[in-house]
């Protein structure tokens, strides 16, 4: 096992781990994040200097006055040509150095400093406090703006879209979030309302801003835009319990007309597809939809819309299954439905037992699900 | 005259040798009230749960060597994270400073014990079972999977079924009421017991900073033991204190521990000024520059450190306004710190400076706790956390100060008074070379976490995926890791082999300046034959430099 896993790395060290995810702080894709980014290089460049300044005092302090360096008061050489004066002292028997009790004057000096540095480093820390404030206006037309409601629950997460644009939506997805880009100097801003439904989370992605809690109880905001598309990954970031390590977070931006159509995609119920009917029928027999939610099925009944579990309504539309950690395939998807303990154990989505038929049909049934 | 009468070990016969048990026999250390015994089995309590603590950590650091690893399975790492911070903040951390506290508050001060000898031996066996109790919970199929700081609602039975969550919560209320029975000891002892001519003012320094850690166990602890009596409510009776579903408050629970948590990192890191600002004079000859404003910061420390629990919450969605507050509070306390580095800097500058085994730790303390209390400065800025909140950045700050402050500096601590306790020297290779694996490991293991924590890592993640760029950061913190662990090893072997074959340390061997320097090594049990009568912060200088001696130049 071991073995497998070092040859694996090695091979992943070898390619440069080519297919790297960018999680760094220091590449923000957000103004949120990039005021971030500026104020975290500011503070470094100031505990730098009182790093170099301090702990290079302390090592000369340290050189200077070790027992047996010449003593004498600390001018340089006057003549390079004679050499110093040397007296090394034999241990015990050399007079106490001036005993020195303190100094007002000084404690003054190096109270004021630090004080100082305080004072400039409130200042900076206030602007970017306000600058990355989440705000939370009113939805309206033509503010081009998402405002998703973000559930985090043992351990996946869970989206529900309410509004774009001024448009309400009212459509819940799972794992993969989409936000629009920004486009022709246009800001597409995007609104999170965070929330938990069992245990404390953080909805972090650290490119396009700093993580914030999904607390039970209580409802958080985060607001971020970006300009450049592409795909965000991060995860939790508040310990959650048995698989905290295994939910992932994805955020896909898009070019706003993309995101539009994926948007009115997502709206649709779920296809009818004629072919698989027989699945449908062996899919909607199982205890699945006493979690799981297909919109348009006959299952789907307003007493059932409480979300146990993903809504799998398109769940072929997600490049991944079960918080991000393993991609959505065929192979995965049926590896998934027979023993999801096997991929995520501990998951709160227990292994069935389905037979070989069964798992078929409803793989094929959920094959459809695009 | 500074010290009246000085005595060296006579050894008569005292009172409890004569009628309990047999002095040195195992019933004797079971039952005894001696605060130097007590002192010396919170410190092998400590180094016991030292080593417990330091294998889990191995353990974790082995499974992150690699992504998608599996060599301790998920709920298990889970465990050992919780068990490791518990451990090392609970059964480590604290009883070791108390251990030495206990031993040395009463010898400083030139007292024959602790006030109260009883609650002395209470709150060691206190801790000890609380430290059992957690641990117990191994037996029961699995030590609770919480995180240190337990957030609410996954203590709630809901989320944790099994009795760990509640050993985990008795064990530390069990524990905590022995903390503060050794925190009502130090004030008492502090406040009612000096030797004659001992005013407040003239302590050791490192009995003023008992004295302050103290104070904060006192106002910390209690509404810690209380958030763990409501936890074990709402598990067992039925209690929705931190139930969100049943409108109690899962973030009340953060309030309550992080109310303790904060001053909690004081209380580990006040008593190691303490005993820094013993040595660091000692090994330079020089008196402690500034005894006033150090004992000034250390109260400023001590109260400001109330106020500032919330920058552990940056994240959990406070206003702006409190979060600005918060920011405030946390980088004030580092004016006070500062006030302290610039201190032991001119301590040492003009003096002498001898780099035996104690000072050498005082220099890992020096060089290390500085770039500790720097990334906290950068944590204080509120922002770049709702970034570093919960990654391994955090991680490497708060390791930083606890070993390289915390550790480095008990490490000189107990170099430094390791003579006094056995009458024996421990080994001085031996010390180098613990110190500079210790040293080296220490920045490879702690070092490559602030990058990793920067690159996205959070912790407490029992692996990570390993397209994110994180394992090779990764690997150098495990062989750093493996590189800190024989340090230890060689440490607990240098105390075993030392404690018989050492160099004979005789009295005074560092030609030090506090009290219990001027009686025996070890200390009979009586401590003093007759009590001192002291003038001045350095009684030995004084009786040494008639002419010259301190109480000339110290005012109040
Ligand atoms: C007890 C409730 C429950 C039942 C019943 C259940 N699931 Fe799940 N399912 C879950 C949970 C919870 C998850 C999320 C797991 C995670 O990622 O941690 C999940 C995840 C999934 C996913 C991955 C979704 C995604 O986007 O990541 C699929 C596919 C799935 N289930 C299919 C099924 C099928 C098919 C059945 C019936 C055979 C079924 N589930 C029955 C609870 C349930
Ligand atoms: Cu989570
Ligand atoms: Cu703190």
């Amino acid at each position: 096992m071991s073995g497998v896993i070092l040859m694996r790395s090695m091979l992943l060290l070898a390619v440069g781990e080519s297919a790297r995810q960018n999680v760094s702080i220091f590449d923000p894709a957000s103004p949120q994040a990039e005021s971030i980014r500026n104020l975290g290089i500011l503070v470094l460049a100031i505990t730098g200097g009182i790093f170099l300044v301090v702990e290079g005092i302390l090592f000369y302090t340290m050189f200077r006055f070790r027992r047996g360096a010449p003593p004498g008061p600390l001018v340089p050489n006057p003549d390079p040509k004679v050499p110093p004066p040397v007296t090394v002292e034999p241990a015990g028997t050399s007079p106490e150095p001036p005993q020195v009790y303190g100094s007002k004057p000084i404690e003054i000096a190096w109270t004021a400093a630090p004080t100082l540095v305080v004072l400039i480093l409130l200042l900076v820390i206030t602007r970017t406090l306000w600058e990355i404030a989440p705000d939370r206006p009113e939805p309206h037309e033509g503010d081009n703006a998402l405002f998703v409601t973000v559930i985090g629950r043992q351990w996946w997460w869970e989206y529900r879209y309410d509004h774009y644009n001024g448009r309400p939506l009212g459509f819940t997805t799972a794992n993969e979030l989409h936000i629009p880009v920004g486009r022709d100097g246009k800001d597409y801003p995007v609104y999170l309302t965070l929330q938990s439904a069992d245990v404390c989370h953080s909805f972090w992605v650290p490119r396009l801003a700093g993580k914030t809690d999904l607390i039970p109880g209580r409802t958080n905001h985060m607001t971020f835009h970006t300009a450049t598309a592409g795909l965000y990954v991060g995860q939790c970031a508040e310990y959650c319990g048995t698989q905290h390590a295994k939910m992932l977070l994805r955020v896909n931006a898009q070019p706003s007309e993309e995101f539009e159509s994926w948007l009115r995609h997502e709206e649709q119920p779920a296809t009818d597809v004629e072919t698989v009917r027989e699945d449908k029928h062996v899919f909607l027999k199982q205890s699945c939809v006493n979690c799981h939610l297909v919109r348009g099925t006959e299952k789907d009944t307003p007493a059932r819309r409480r979300e146990y579990a993903p809504d799998l309504t398109h769940l072929m539309s997600r490049k991944t299954l079960a918080s991000g950690i393993i991609v959505n395939d065929v192979k995965t998807l049926r590896d998934w439905v027979r023993d999801p303990q096997n991929i995520k154990a501990g998951c709160l989505m227990p292994a069935f037992g389905l037979s070989d038929r069964e798992l078929d049909s409803v793989v094929r049934y959920l094959l459809t699900l695009r | 005259m500074a010290v009246a009468e000085q005595t060296t070990s006579e050894p008569k016969p005292d009172a409890a040798a004569e009628h309990g048990p047999e002095p040195g026999s195992l019933l004797d250390w079971l039952t005894t009230v001696d605060h130097k015994k007590l002192g010396l089995l919170y410190i092998f309590l400590s180094l016991f749960f030292l080593v417990v603590g330091g294998i889990e950590a191995l353990l974790m650091r082995w499974q992150l060597m690699w992504p998608d690893y599996d060599f301790v399975t998920r709920d298990r790492f889970n465990a050992l994270f919780t068990m490791h911070g518990t451990t090392m903040v609970f059964f480590v951390g604290m009883p070791i400073l108390i251990g030495l506290g206990n031993y040395f508050v009463p010898l400083m001060i030139g007292a024959r014990d602790m006030a109260f000898p009883r609650l002395n031996a209470f709150g060691l066996w206190a801790t000890l079972f609380g430290g059992f109790l957690v641990y117990f919970s191994f037996a029961t199929g699995g030590a609770p999977a919480l995180g240190w700081f337990a957030y609410a609602p996954l203590t709630e039975k809901t989320f944790s079924r099994g009795p760990a969550t509640d050993l985990w919560a008795l064990g530390l209320i069990v524990s905590g009421a022995g903390t503060i029975a050794g925190g009502v000891n130090f004030i008492a002892t502090i406040l009612g017991m000096r030797a004659p001519g001992m005013t407040l003012f003239k302590v050791p320094f490192f009995v003023w900073t008992m004295l302050w850690t103290s104070f904060l166990i006192l106002v910390a602890i209690p509404p810690l033991t209380a958030g763990l009596i409501m936890i074990l409510l709402d598990r067992n009776l039925g209690a929705h204190f931190f139930d969100a579903q049943n409108g109690g408050s899962a973030i009340m629970w953060q309030h309550m521990f992080w109310f303790f948590g904060h001053p909690e990192v004081y209380i580990l890191i006040l008593p190691v000024f303490g005993m820094v600002s013993e040595i660091i004079p000692v090994f330079s000859r020089k008196v402690l520059f500034g005894y006033e404003f150090m004992a000034a910061a250390t109260m400023g420390i001590a109260f400001v450190s109330l106020g500032v629990w919330a920058h552990h919450m940056f994240t959990v969605g406070m206003t702006r306004t409190q979060d600005l507050f918060f920011v405030a509070s946390t980088l004030i306390i580092s004016i006070p710190t500062g006030i302290k580095f610039f201190n032991w800097l001119a301590t040492m500058y003009g003096g002498r400076l001898r780099f035996e085994s104690p000072m050498l730790f005082c220099f890992g303390f020096l060089s290390m706790f500085l770039i500790g209390g720097l990334t906290g400065i950068m944590l204080a800025a509120a922002p770049f956390t709702f970034q570093l909140s919960d990654t391994y950045f955090v991680v490497a700050h708060f390791h930083w100060v606890l070993i390289g402050g915390t550790l480095f500096g008990t490490f000189a601590g107990i170099y430094y008074w390791y003579p006094k306790m056995t009458g024996r020297m421990l080994d001085e290779r031996l010390a180098k070379w613990q110190f500079w694996l210790l040293y080296i490991g220490f920045m490879l293991t702690f070092g490559p976490m602030h990058i990793s924590g920067m690159l996205g890592m959070a912790r407490r993640i029992y692996t990570y995926e390993a397209d994110r760029g994180w394992m090779f950061w990764n690997q150098l913190t495990t062989v750093g890791a493996l590189i800190q662990a024989p340090s230890f090893a060689i440490f607990i072997w240098n105390v075993i082999v030392s404690w018989r074959k050492g160099k004979p340390a005789g009295d005074n061997p560092w030609d030090a300046w506090t009290l219990e320097w001027a009686t025996a090594s070890p200390p009979p049990s009586y401590n003093f034959e007759e009590v001192p009568v002291v003038h001045s912060r350095r009684p030995l200088w004084d009786l040494k430099h008639p002419d010259d001696p301190d109480w000339k130049y110290e005012h109040e």
